[in-house]
């Protein structure tokens, strides 16, 4: 059986629960943050954040509209991170759907940050290990909802099976429609063979207002790595030239504006 | 509460005003989110700031601050002129045919009867008959009813001045009004949640009258998914003010005053008498109430012979008040020799800061109980630790008050009963003991109470007699349990030793001892009804009659035999919390005599009149509420200049008692708390401190452009009491109003901050006024004026 | 109620929870070629059900500890989580709440009695023994000074004017009803709590 997480933004009133629970749940560090100019924890998500609430205000349809979004690992079916991996174990793809991260097979690559097209994994800078959501693996394998699914208080997240999730979704998106929203939707991405992490959305032709790609695909480098290639990849990652040599074709040059430059972003924050 | 959290979710409305749920409340918020979802009811958020309530509502009005009864009088007389209001409702079950003695009104400003900067208010009381019931005129025609009085009133406020003192449009007033007043149909309700967005206001208690009018006129008070709610933002703020203030005995008994000089001559001052004769009166069990409680205060030492101990009570003089703002004013001019904190931050949390920390430097001694450093436990330490902050406050060499802080227990290491939002007794387990020395309130309590005592019995003193009388007999007197306390509190009769079913069973005659009325029936011979964890819902309606206990009477929704008409026949088949089956009252428990027929009395028994008050003889300010402006506003009184602010509006005048005006401060300045923390104490964690660690200012947009501002300029918001300065958060959610043809600014201040904690950050209230509601003296820290530069 | 719920109860009354969302509660164990995940950290607590201390709304919270209080065990709270059996909040928390169990075991906690002398710039420890003495000899010595048995006019009024008390909205009913009796004992009329703020 295949699980999901079903988020209803329409629903969140962005009180951050879920990143709460989400930390103290999984026995994260607490980082303070500088002030960002939003009432948002931090500007993107960290290897110590796993989920972050998106606040997003604007003028729209003649009023005043502050969206709220979740984002955190989407669980697809069809993981960029783990085509990525080269390291065996590292990534398990567990037999609900949800892809968890195993850190002691974790080599530090960095490559399921490249092969992500969400953009959610994130490299620790003291343990060089990548870390991400897990959908609360632990709870789950004991009929526990995840943490932050738990404590959400408005029913915006929801737990269950995927395809109850998804007709759920659908019947609430109809109801959105005859309540004036036309353009309410269902966010479940084909490019990655749809995600266990679903979304109502009002206005689901713009995922980008709540910062969600409107189109997501694996990197063409990493579908490339994944199939005809992949077994020649496993084989070279080893090898040190040619390793160095697929890092360049795989990562391309290091672009730091990219990935919210964890390193730096933790430099000025007060471990307490 | 009226009702309760669980019950909003039955509600076709919901009007947030003067709260934010949905940041403050998330988890009631949710039952708000499950009457949209499930009910598809209507959410309209009235407030001076686009929040995260208003961003899930179906409609967002902004107001200016403070302008809330301009807008609720519009909401009356919108509801009054459009016929959008339920008449059967309002002719059975509120005071709208009650006549008024002759010589009522209102002119410039002013209730009849003012002279000299007081009120006589001969003329705002009821006209009564021979018996001396008040006169009613059913048909609601008379000049001088209630109904009549209330329309010409609020005839004034049409939309257009609703618009121009608030600050939105009149299609925007209009439309909310269209919306609210669905709940008008005998089939709709329409509930109402606030919270300290009414109650920081120097007209807080009329703001909430006029709300209780605007749910009567829509037959909303006694219904499901109805009512007036406030939303109480300490777990057991409720509980605390059940148990007393300074003008309130446990179970809201009044204190006595020095005129009442013996206990018949306070009964006879405090138990009303019937205003109609079918009213049931029930305060007229004051007696019974009273001398229970003083039973359970003063044990075997409580005689007849004595008046129960009646003496040893205090006594207030006749209009004198200790209420907050007072006695630190008090203590401010060097009156008070100590202070005893369990659990409070008044230099935190209290209006003025430096007049907070100036009053605490003049008190010989301290007692701060806490689990955290506070502010107030290191005011004497608030030049070491903010010093630019705080360039008025002394150095710690100079203050000679001596302080003790005592490191208490926190929730999760004692147990006993909060008492939360819908009036729930939810009794909670230890779980662990008290870290390092740490101990228990109730053993602090005992500890520190029964060394004075010993200090009385050794020495002799003033009057020892209060302290050696008042009853302290637990099994182990230095560490009482929890549970001998609730147990006390319920209730027991003192002849068969048994704990009482509840407040009927209280006698007047010193047989029975209750510590509180209104928790009686909480921990009866069945045990500990507040520790109950039952699932079920008979009406389906989300009362849960059997998890925890409700106080009075495990009631889980008041006046709730306002939701039938005279003949006992529901507004709402679909949605009846009670029901009469010919013998009895079933459903929820009756807010009226179980097995009384529906037309023997009228619905609403605590009050001597038998029908609720649209009309409100016995507040300061006036029997019908009016829009006066904050203490410190932007505007004139558009309605009546000369009568600018609440004509009572209470003030001090100590020489850090200073008030600014638009001149120099031309911005409206709010103050709120944020989702992320709570009040002053979630600084002190860490995960809070991650969500929000920094403090910031918000600018509206247009503002921000004019300043040349940006999200994280420093600015500087000064008032005529002190600055502070921080980051500006520039955003549109403040939209810049229109009043009085002119453009209003709106300053908002998030409070959470302080010189202690994982993070620091400017306390507020070193801006907020010591101005402060006539009623209930809370202050005005909503709706005050600042200024703001670009210093970044 | 349940003094401590087995694991096995634990996990029905979680399954109820779910169920009032509208969606089944699925288990979902790992495939035994799996590598397993991490230890549940709740699998051999104790539970005891409380109220979270912060707004009013009155949410149940099931506090998690480990340590069976035998004669060398203090149990210590390793989660804290919400109660789904509360029909207020059928297991959810809001953000503060869901931090409890960081609330409880802040660094910050008080764990000694902290005193300021008159003009000192600095804290020093005492004793609770020592604390109570002079606390006690403080009141008195105020009350004495401060109280009014008579008023001008010869009325008994038996009130003290020059001590203040404020709190208790924190704490529970019982200990607001402790506060009573020692405050009418003194005959303290200045008394208010966070409802006036």
């Amino acid at each position: 059986m295949i699980v999901a997480k079903l988020i209803d933004t329409t629903l969140c009133i962005g009180c951050k629960a879920c990143e709460v629970a989400c930390q103290e749940w999984n026995d994260q560090e607490y980082t303070l943050g500088t002030f960002g100019g939003t009432y948002q924890t931090m500007p993107d998500l960290s290897h110590n954040f796993w989920n972050l609430i998106k606040f997003n205000e604007m003028e729209r349809d003649g009023g005043t509209s502050w969206l709220m979004s979740k984002y955190q690992c989407m669980h697809c079916a069809d993981a960029g991170c783990l085509a990525a991996c080269p390291a065996p174990g590292a990534i398990v793809p567990r037999a609900n759907g949800t892809i968890d991260f195993v850190h002691e097979n974790c080599i530090g690559c960095g490559y399921c940050i490249t092969g992500c097209p969400f953009d959610v994994p994130r490299l620790s800078p003291t343990t060089k290990k990548v870390y991400k959501c897990s959908l609360c693996s632990d709870r789950t394998a004991v009929g526990l909802e995840p943490a932050c699914i738990k404590t959400c208080p408005t029913n915006c997240l929801t737990f269950g099976e995927r395809d109850e999730l998804v007709r759920i979704a659908e019947a609430r998106s109809v109801e959105l429609k005859a309540d004036g929203f036309a353009d309410a939707g269902v966010y479940n991405p084909p490019g990655v063979g749809g995600t266990n992490v679903l979304y109502v959305l009002k206005h689901a032709s713009e995922p980008e207002q709540y910062g969600l790609p409107k189109d997501p695909q694996i990197p063409w480098t990493v579908s490339l790595w994944k199939g005809p290639m992949k077994w020649l990849g496993s084989l070279m990652f080893w090898g040190t030239i040619l390793g160095a040599f697929f890092h360049f074709v795989i990562y391309g040059p290091q672009d730091p504006a990219k990935h919210g430059h964890p390193e730096k972003e933790d430099e000025p924050s007060d471990k307490f | 509460m009226t009702n309760g959290w669980t019950d909003v979710s039955n509600a076709d409305v919901v009007l947030v005003m003067g709260g934010n749920p949905a940041e403050n409340h998330p988890v009631g918020f949710r039952f708000v989110m499950e009457a949209k979802r499930l009910r598809k009811a209507k959410i309209v958020c009235v407030d001076p700031r686009f929040t995260r309530t208003a961003a899930v509502s179906d409609l967002y009005v902004p107001i200016r601050s403070g302008t809330d009864i301009a807008f609720l009088g519009g909401l009356i007389h919108y509801a009054l002129t459009e016929n959008k209001y339920q008449r059967k409702y309002v002719e059975q079950h509120t005071n709208a045919s009650f006549l008024i003695a002759e010589g009522f009104g209102f002119s410039e400003g002013h209730f009849s009867g003012w002279k000299d900067g007081k009120y006589d208010k001969t003329t705002w009381q009821y006209e009564l008959d021979g018996q001396g019931y008040a006169k009613v005129d059913p048909t609601l025609e008379h000049p001088r009813c209630v109904f009549q009085l209330m329309k010409a009133h609020y005839s004034r406020y049409t939309p257009d001045v609703v618009a121009n003192i608030c600050g939105c449009t009149a299609e925007e007033f209009l439309k909310a009004a269209a919306m609210i007043t669905i709940a008008a149909a005998e089939d709709k309700s329409g509930t109402v949640l606030y919270a300290l967005g009414w109650t920081h206001h120097s007209f807080a208690v009329q703001l909430i009258h006029a709300a209780a009018m605007v749910q009567l006129l829509m037959g909303n008070i006694g219904m499901p998914g109805g009512g007036v709610n406030a939303q109480r933002g300490h777990a057991n703020i409720q509980g605390s003010t059940d148990m007393g203030s300074w003008n309130n005995l446990p179970g809201y008994l009044k204190i006595p005053r020095a005129n009442q000089g013996t206990l018949a001559d306070y009964l006879k001052a405090n138990t009303p008498k019937a205003l109609r004769p079918n009213s049931l009166n029930y305060w007229g069990n004051t007696p019974k109430f009273m001398t229970s409680l003083l039973k359970a205060y003063y044990g075997p030492h409580a005689t007849a012979a004595n008046g129960y101990g009646y003496d040893w009570i205090p006594k207030v003089a006749e209009g004198a008040d200790h209420s907050w703002g007072t006695f630190f004013d008090e203590m401010h001019a060097g009156k008070m020799e100590g202070l005893i904190s369990f659990g409070m931050n008044p230099v935190a949390n209290g209006p003025n800061t430096p007049k907070m920390i100036r009053a605490l430097s003049k008190l010989k001694w301290m007692i701060v109980a806490e689990n955290f450093e506070t502010e107030t436990a290191a005011f004497w330490r608030a030049k070491e630790l903010a010093g630019s902050e705080y360039p008025q406050s002394m150095k710690a060499e100079d203050i000679q008050t001596e302080v003790f802080l005592l490191p208490a227990a926190c929730f999760a290491e004692k147990d006993g009963a909060f008492v939360n939002s819908s009036r729930w007794l939810q009794w909670k387990e230890a779980a662990v003991d008290p870290p390092g020395e740490a101990r228990r309130d109730q053993e602090i309590i005992a500890d520190l109470f029964l060394a004075v005592r010993a200090l009385y019995e050794k020495e002799g003193g003033k009057s020892p007699e209060p302290v050696l009388n008042m009853q302290w007999n637990f099994a182990k007197p230095h560490a009482p349990t929890l549970r001998e306390v609730a147990r006390e509190v319920n209730g027991v009769d003192l002849e068969t030793g048994k704990q009482l079913n509840g407040f009927s069973e209280l006698k007047d005659d010193g047989s029975t001892a209750c510590g509180n009325w209104v928790y009686s029936g909480s921990w009866t011979e069945l045990g500990n009804q507040m520790a109950r964890r039952g699932q079920v819902d008979p009406t389906g309606l989300g009362l849960y009659p059997e998890w925890a206990w409700s106080w009075p009477a495990n009631r889980r929704i008041l006046y709730n035999r306002a939701s039938a008409d005279d003949e006992g026949k529901p507004w709402d088949g679909t949605r009846a919390p009670i029901r009469w089956n010919g013998k009895r009252w079933s459903g929820d428990t009756p807010d009226y005599k179980a097995d009384a027929q529906p037309d023997s009395m009228a619905a609403f028994i605590m009050l001597p009149e038998g029908v609720a008050r649209l009309f409100a003889p016995d507040l300061v300010e006036g029997p019908f509420p009016e829009h006066y402006e904050p203490a410190e506003s932007p505007v004139d009184n558009a309605l009546h200049p000369n009568a600018n602010a609440n004509p009572m509006l209470k003030t001090y005048k100590s020489d850090m008692d200073a008030f600014g005006t638009a001149k120099d401060f031309p911005f409206v300045a709010i103050t709120y708390r944020l989702t992320e923390h709570f009040h002053y104490w979630t600084k002190h964690t860490s995960s809070s401190s991650e969500l929000q660690s920094n403090f910031f200012v918000e600018v509206p947009e247009e503002l921000a452009t004019e300043k040349g501002i940006v999200s994280g300029t420093k600015v500087r918001v000064s008032s005529a009491r002190g600055d502070l300065e921080g980051p500006a958060l520039v955003t549109k959610r403040l939209r810049t109003l229109k009043v009085s043809g002119r453009k209003v600014y709106q300053i908002g201040l998030p409070i959470h901050w302080g010189f202690v904690g994982k993070v620091h950050g400017p306390l507020i209230n070193k801006l907020t006024p010591s101005a402060y509601d006539p009623n209930c003296g809370t202050p005005e820290y909503k709706g005050f004026l600042v200024n703001l530069e670009k210093i970044g | 109620m349940p003094k401590e719920s087995s694991r096995r109860e634990f996990i029905k009354r979680s399954t109820k929870g779910a169920a009032v969302g509208g969606v089944t509660a699925v288990a979902v164990p790992a495939a035994a070629a799996e590598s397993a995940p991490k230890p549940l950290k709740t699998a051999h607590t104790h539970q005891s059900t409380s109220i979270c201390p912060y707004c009013a709304v009155g949410c149940s919270v099931v506090v998690h500890t480990l340590g069976d209080k035998s004669r060398n065990v203090k149990p210590a709270i390793v989660h804290i989580e919400g109660d789904p059996d509360s029909p207020i909040n059928r297991g959810t928390l809001c953000p503060k709440g869901a931090s409890l169990e960081e609330f409880v075991q802040s660094d910050r906690r008080l764990t000694t009695v902290q005193y300021r002398a008159p003009g000192s710039r600095e804290w020093t420890r005492i004793t609770w023994a020592e604390a109570m003495t002079k606390m006690a000899r403080r009141i008195k010595d105020s009350r004495d000074q401060g109280f009014e048995a008579t008023d001008a006019q010869g009325r008994t009024v038996n009130r003290l004017g020059n001590i203040a008390m404020i709190g208790g909205c924190t704490d529970t009913n019982e200990i607001n009803y402790l506060l009573s009796k020692f405050r009418f004992g003194l005959g303290l009329l200045a008394y208010e709590n966070q409802s006036r703020l």
